[in-house]
């Protein structure tokens, strides 16, 4: 049934697009974006008073299926990325048995097609296990659906394979998306080495195991001249040196979470593990910084780093808690509080962040609201007042240090391939 | 305070002072031939001690049966903790046998934190991970106030692995809270630059004879291996460089006490001489330890 979407400010970045106009959706394509667009027989969703915008990528979740569904599958994890206002998700590789071969990928790629409401997009990872040493099957991977590689959640520490990972990922121009970690320097570390560590006694992440990893891989991508992506960027010196690599013409981009932009460490909760992933909360300087770089245009995309874990392996002491929360259905609320809001960015911006500035990085193709494109569309409110409860969210698992949080702004319905997938209760 | 006593950070000025004036009541029967009172009678508490600790679990078990209260004393090895139940599973469990007060330590920073947030019990830390030993800087309190009338203004070199000790963290706290003067020594990669940030009045050095330097306490740590997870300082230099010696006590003020929370080295982060001097404070620390443990269980349970 076609849909049209009345009356909504439609800001689609991809055309340069930003006025009040109806969208029409027939046979899962836009037909068009116009005033007074009418249709026989279409449903109504009035967007009055909101926003209409290409529908949101997140180019970075943990899906965890296969191998870990008590934790996230590929439905839940897709319905919660549907209540979040996105309608593409990049899973990434760290599932059991590691996505390393076309066979996983094909896999995840079939599950979704009939588990999904989103679509779902799998990164491949860069080494056979994801133990850093030996290639996997890059190509076969990118002809059965990947469209990145990454070993994410372990970095690759041997320059040489990252050279060669590289070199394959140039030839078959897929980004390699990098977790910039240090492991010999955050060895043992439970969350940003500074004063908050030393407080607490827990051993600290320092800024410069970031660092240095991201400096190796712009000298590697400079020789290289792969395109190279740094995943959740996170301080201060990393954010320089990719505008730097930037400036130079380099291939390279980042993206950065909610919670890097939301937080800091000075604002955890003692001991509490919904405040523990990878990289860690930093201190307030690098959370400026971050700011900084997403309204300087240094950072493509918000990605999400949506890593579900079940409540039993959160709830032990802090440094036997597994890293990683849930965003998916966060992300959109934190960047109207924290970036918006407060004019660090513009709308337009925001949403530029959420659509055209991943699609460059994985290049799904989607992204824009021009006719003719697939139909994903985000239909979101700054003005709606939310409370998040994390008991009831679609995710499978419940770690979130947003649990309670009333926002204001946030998703209102979730359009994907011409079907509405997600919509706000009015309660 | 009736929620436990998880730290001193989070501590007022006259909450501590009212722990250390008790502890002061309860310092003459220890010497008593009748040493028990029923202050506590018919309470019961349990001590869980994840990681090993004899004088501690000890100091902890005499103060509650001093007060009259039924003590149970349970030591789990962290491994076994691993295979089986978790801490939560555990606590639940003893939490479920209804007893007055938890007194717990464990090798996990904020172990204690996380559980208060869990169990109605209160829970007394005693010692987590590289974080605070509340009840070690009460009874240092003690043993310091029982040799001066105030610890305004006094200066208190805390000397060792500062880095990994739980017992300067929680003295940092007290001796802030009282304006002291307190400087932190220890070799570089033991001593992050961050702890002065810690409180006020915090000063850092890495040398031993700037810290000593008109200290009217010197309190040694004990150089826990156990809690390195890398060498951080080569071991066989340590005491060269570190270690108190006798000739070092003439920097010191001519009344500074050692301190020690003790099990001590000798020879590793102090001499036998200095361990057996005159104005060595170790003795009378364990024997504090008691008396501020009765204080703090009857605040917690009373």
């Amino acid at each position: 049934m076609p849909i049209v979407i009345k009356n909504g400010r439609v800001i689609d970045p991809a055309s340069q697009t930003d006025r009040v106009a109806d969208v029409l959706i027939v046979d899962g394509r836009i037909a068009g974006v116009a005033p007074n667009l009418a249709s026989p027989r279409a449903e109504i969703l009035d967007a009055t008073g909101m926003i209409v915008a290409p529908g949101f990528v997140d180019m970075h979740v943990h899906l965890r299926e296969p191998g870990f569904e008590h934790a996230e599958t590929i439905e839940s994890g897709a319905r919660a990325a549907a209540a979040g206002g996105f309608t593409s998700v990049c899973c990434m590789p760290n599932t059991k048995p590691v996505n390393d071969s076309a066979m996983v990928t094909s896999y995840i790629v079939e599950r979704a097609r009939h588990m999904a409401v989103v679509n779902v997009f799998p990164i491949g990872a860069i080494t056979k296990g994801s133990a850093g040493e030996e290639l996997s099957a890059i190509g076969a991977m990118k002809a059965a659906g990947a469209v990145a590689i990454s070993d994410d959640g372990l970095p690759v520490m041997n320059a040489r394979v990252m050279r060669r990972a590289m070199e394959f990922a140039r030839s078959y121009d897929l980004p390699v998306i990098q977790h910039c970690e240090d492991l010999n320097l955050s060895a043992g570390g439970d969350m940003h080495e500074g004063v908050q560590s030393v407080r607490w006694g827990l051993r600290g992440i320092p800024a410069a195991s970031e660092d240095v990893m991201v400096a190796r891989d712009l000298v590697l991508a400079q020789l290289t001249g792969a395109r190279y992506h740094v995943a959740h960027i996170s301080t201060r010196n990393a954010v320089a040196m990719v505008d730097h690599a930037r400036r130079h013409g380099l291939p390279v981009t980042c993206e950065a979470t909610p919670h890097h932009f939301a937080l800091s460490d000075d604002r955890m909760a003692a001991y509490d593990s919904n405040y523990k992933m990878k990289p860690p909360l930093r201190s307030s300087c690098h959370r400026a910084a971050i700011v900084e770089a997403i309204a300087a245009g240094t950072v493509s995309a918000i990605a999400t780093d949506h890593a579900p874990h079940p409540g039993s392996e959160k709830m032990q002491e802090f440094e036997r808690c597994p890293f990683g929360i849930i965003g998916l259905e966060t992300a959109l609320s934190l960047a109207i509080e924290e970036l918006v809001a407060p004019g660090k960015i513009s709308l337009n911006r925001m949403v530029e962040l959420f659509t055209t500035g991943p699609d460059a990085v994985v290049r799904l193709g989607r992204g824009t609201l021009a006719p003719g494109a697939v139909a994903d569309v985000t239909v979101f409110s700054t003005e709606v007042s939310w409370t998040y409860d994390v008991n009831q969210s679609n995710s499978r698992s419940r770690n979130s240090p947003f649990d309670g949080k009333t926002f204001r702004g946030g998703p209102m319905a979730t359009i994907v391939n011409g079907e509405i997938v997600w919509r706000r209760d009015r309660a | 305070m009736h929620a436990g006593l998880l730290g001193i950070e989070e501590l007022g000025r006259a909450e501590i002072e009212a722990i250390l004036a008790r502890a002061k009541d309860f310092q003459p029967i220890q010497s008593q031939t009748l040493k028990k009172l029923d202050t506590l009678r018919g309470k019961m508490i349990v001590n869980l001690f994840y990681e090993a600790s004899t004088r501690t679990r000890t100091s902890f078990e005499i103060a509650a049966k001093r007060l009259g209260a039924d003590a149970v004393s349970i030591t789990a090895s962290g491994s076994s903790v691993s295979k089986g139940e978790s801490l939560v599973d555990t606590l639940n469990t003893l939490a479920a046998m209804r007893p007055d007060a938890i007194v717990m330590r464990h090798s996990a920073s904020g172990a204690p934190h996380f559980l208060a947030r869990h169990l109605p019990t209160p829970i007394i830390n005693a010692g987590d991970g590289t974080h605070e030993h509340p009840t070690q800087a009460l009874l240092d309190a003690r043993t310091i106030l029982d040799r001066r009338t105030s610890l305004e203004g006094l200066r208190v070199a805390i000397i060792g692995d500062i880095a990994h000790s739980r017992v300067a963290r929680s003295n940092v706290h007290l001796l802030a809270k009282f304006g002291v003067e307190i400087v932190l020594c220890g070799p570089a990669s033991l001593l992050p630059a961050e702890l002065a940030q810690l409180a006020p009045g915090v000063h850092l050095t890495t040398d031993i004879r700037e810290a000593i330097r008109q200290a009217d306490v010197i309190m040694m740590l004990r150089v826990q291996l156990e809690r390195q997870h890398e060498a951080a300082f080569p071991a066989s230099e340590y005491f060269r460089f570190y270690g108190l010696q006798l000739e070092h006590m003439d920097l010191a003020k001519p009344d500074a006490i050692v301190m020690h929370p003790g099990p001590i080295n000798r020879g590793r982060e102090l001499s036998s001489e200095v361990a057996d001097f005159q104005r060595s404070v170790i003795l009378n620390q364990v024997e504090n330890g008691i008396a501020v443990r009765m204080a703090v269980l009857e605040r917690v349970i009373g």
